[in-house]
């Protein structure tokens, strides 16, 4: 009897021990300061592709010049960054932040800057001359009330006008539309004289950055970018005819869009299948794993309307407050905004460099035409892409969008995204 | 000390599990309806109590009328035609077969594929191209001469939902078709061979004496069924991505909460669908409990 008591106590305590325990994991901190200096722990969700390999490219540079450093690689998978995201918003509320983490450059970052759980990275600017190096639009556009809270390690361009030569020839037009009405004729004859998709569109946020670079074309770059500021009109009558004009253009898109991804919408393009997608230039990467050669088997142009314009978006690195590593971080830093760090990283990746003196002969193709235009055209913040709108205001866009998609019902989506611009707290 | 004895290590053996479900269910539960009544709408702000503000704010939102409508269609087809399916193919057992260990077995395979999984092929399978694109059932159709059946499935504004169900179904209705066959095995014959002899027709045998006795059963795979239906999210994520046009509560609560990043609104969705769940287990587990007692 006596035996069979003390079992079921040591039973029970294991089981408590199990429970407790899982609260108690995770919990290693950096003890003193030197301690802390060897090692540095960088979260993204760069796992596989390009991605991962100019990470690895970034890495090994790291190593060679911090050799007294280990650098762990806390990347997570999934979903361009959505599970990422979730996994580090329970480490932030934690308190126990990475020493560096990836986020698009811009608004995105206005939940963690809010919350005060960023570092302000003036001074590092002003140590590395990042002002200089970077475009002066760019600085602006990441400064939020006069402070700048990440690294921009990459550009990438999201008003890309993706067309196939053939199918263009077969419905005898000359080249790329210019302009949004040239792009409706043009959308227009594909329709009636071929039997190929006009636009080529995927899942409903592949609309989403439709709608943006159909803002940018019908405004202009100027009040594009008044949109994200405190005295936007979205109730004016440009807006309206923006947003016409996204009706008229998603009437020629496909009819199963919803139940396609972004790489199979791109796709139908160079098997020669559509005419025209807008995406960004991720899709060049993409569509140089698939072996299909640029300006044959597809060309690109900016975005109708747009030309002249750059609408960027940025895979950036941040400095968390109280990061366990903080000595190392920077130095990580100092890897992600160097001359060098960039350029081993975008070709790998498939963006250009977010500075102005990169080295033009390691960029072919679609990124030789970016990096031209990158230091002569203006730029506009891209909205889909987080720089120019917080996560609420991000998901009321998206809301209304796949609400319109339904109902096709302009004045309500323009009531939509003027209610989203208000409440957004942004 | 004897007295202790004779409870204390019982105790002590479920205090674990007791106190994990103390905290982690319940105090969760409590914890998400606290949240559910401040006015927490950001990650910054500490949220004070508002009441049911949140609760009735969410009717306001076409978004919500939108998950809520996708929701009961999808649940309303899914629970029938898995009840409906499940029944019948138990019944088809029921009269005997050859091989039946082989056809129970594959109807319930589906089982043990996860809705993920399911949702992947059924993406491909659903695919609504027109048939000069076509994938999957309309290329299908399109090639045995009855392409008027092709149409646009879960991508189709109004009844959709309805198409969202159909993987549901497949696999979810081996499993009801396992309870009713329990059930049909659980009437005695001698039963069946009295009312034989009272001169009752195989129809009538069924009607009157077989099927009463499977109540139980259908309550309880409503029960099941309903709570899953309710729930739903990995089979929409894998089929449609979070997407408005196959919208449901689970996938809003999600958005709200990883996204935009209100817990409030997170949780006042959670909120009402644990409330859902509420309404249909609750009188279910009191009617179990009161027919225990009466046996």
């Amino acid at each position: 009897m006596r035996r069979g008591w003390t079992a079921a106590v040591a039973v029970s305590l294991a089981g408590l021990l199990a429970v407790t325990a899982c609260g108690g994991g995770g919990g290693e901190q950096g003890g003193d300061g030197k301690q802390a200096a060897t090692k540095v722990e960088v979260f993204s969700w760069w796992t596989g592709g390009g991605e991962a390999k100019g990470l690895e490219a970034m890495v090994a540079d790291f190593k060679k010049k911090q050799p007294g450093i280990e650098f762990v690689n806390a990347a997570v998978a999934g979903g361009s960054g959505t599970q990422a995201k979730a996994v580090l918003a329970s480490r932030l509320q934690a308190n126990q932040p990475p020493d560096s983490f990836q986020g698009h450059a811009g608004a995105e970052l206005l939940g963690y800057i809010k919350a005060g759980q960023l570092e302000p990275l003036n001074s590092f600017y002003d140590e590395q001359k990042l002002r200089e190096a970077f475009p002066q639009q760019l600085i602006e556009q990441i400064t939020y009330q006069g402070n700048i809270y990440s690294v921009p390690v990459n550009i990438h361009r999201s008003n890309v006008l993706w067309y196939s030569p053939a199918v263009l020839k077969e419905a005898g037009l000359s080249g790329a539309p210019k302009t949004i009405e040239e792009f409706i004729a043009a959308l227009k004859t594909v329709k009636e004289k071929t039997k190929k998709i006009p636009l080529s569109l995927g899942a409903q946020w592949t609309a989403d950055h439709l709608l943006e670079s159909v803002l940018l074309g019908t405004l202009g770059v100027d009040a594009y970018n008044a949109l994200w500021t405190a005295n936007a009109d979205w109730s004016g009558p440009q807006v309206t005819k923006a947003l016409e004009n996204f009706k008229t253009i998603l009437g020629y898109t496909q009819q199963e869009a919803a139940s396609t991804d972004w790489q199979v919408a791109a796709k139908n393009v160079v098997d020669g299948k559509a005419a025209f997608n807008i995406m960004g230039d991720w899709a060049a990467g993409y569509f140089k794993e698939l072996g299909k050669q640029p300006k044959q088997d597809y060309d690109w142009a900016a975005s109708p309307g747009t030309d002249g314009v750059y609408m960027w978006l940025s895979d950036s690195f941040t400095l968390p407050k109280n990061a366990p590593h903080r000595a190392a971080a920077v130095e990580w830093l100092k890897i992600c905004a160097s001359k060098e760090g960039q350029d081993l990283f975008n070709p790998a990746k498939g963006s250009i460099p977010a500075r102005k003196d990169a080295d033009r002969s390691l960029y072919k193709d679609y990124l030789a035409w970016a990096l031209e235009q990158w230091s002569t055209n203006k730029l506009a913040g891209s909205m889909w892409h987080g720089v120019t709108v917080n996560d609420r205001w991000h998901t009321e866009i998206d809301t209304a969008v796949g609400l319109f998609l339904g109902s096709r019902d302009v004045p309500k989506l323009q009531q939509a995204l003027a209610a989203a611009a208000k409440n957004s707290g942004q | 000390m004897r007295r202790y004895r004779r409870w204390l290590p019982g105790l002590v053996l479920l205090a674990p599990s007791m106190i994990a479900i103390a905290v982690f269910v319940y105090g969760l539960i409590g914890w998400n309806f606290k949240l559910a009544m401040s006015d927490q709408h950001d990650q910054v702000t500490a949220g004070k109590f508002v009441g049911l503000e949140n609760f009735t704010a969410l009717w306001d939102d076409e978004r919500w009328g939108l998950a809520v409508r996708h929701a009961v269609l999808f649940t309303v087809v899914f629970v029938l035609g898995a009840l409906v399916l499940g029944w019948f193919l138990a019944l088809l057992m029921d009269k005997g077969i050859r091989g039946e260990g082989g056809f129970r077995a594959v109807y319930l395979f589906p089982m043990a594929v996860s809705f993920i999984a399911t949702g992947i092929v059924w993406r491909w399978l659903m695919s609504p191209a027109p048939p000069e694109r076509g994938v999957g059932l309309n290329q299908l159709f399109d090639s045995v001469g009855l392409g008027f059946l092709a149409n646009e499935w879960w991508q189709n504004r109004s009844y959709g939902m309805a198409a969202m169900a159909l993987p549901a179904i497949w696999q979810m209705s081996g499993y009801v078709m396992a309870l009713y066959l329990a059930g049909f095995r659980g009437v005695p014959d001698e039963l069946r061979e009295a009312a034989r002899v009272d001169g009752c027709t195989e129809w009538k045998v069924y009607r009157y004496v077989v099927f009463p006795h499977l109540r139980p059963v259908t309550l309880a795979a409503l029960i099941i069924l309903g709570h899953i239906s309710l729930k739903i999210f990995d089979l929409v994520v894998a089929i449609a991505t979070k997407q408005i046009i196959a919208d449901v509560p689970a996938v809003y609560m999600w958005v709200m909460t990883f996204d935009a990043h209100d817990p409030a609104k997170g949780a006042t969705i959670a909120a009402y669908m644990l409330l859902a769940v509420a309404v249909l287990v609750i009188p279910y587990l009191v009617w179990t409990v009161r027919s225990e007692r009466r046996a």
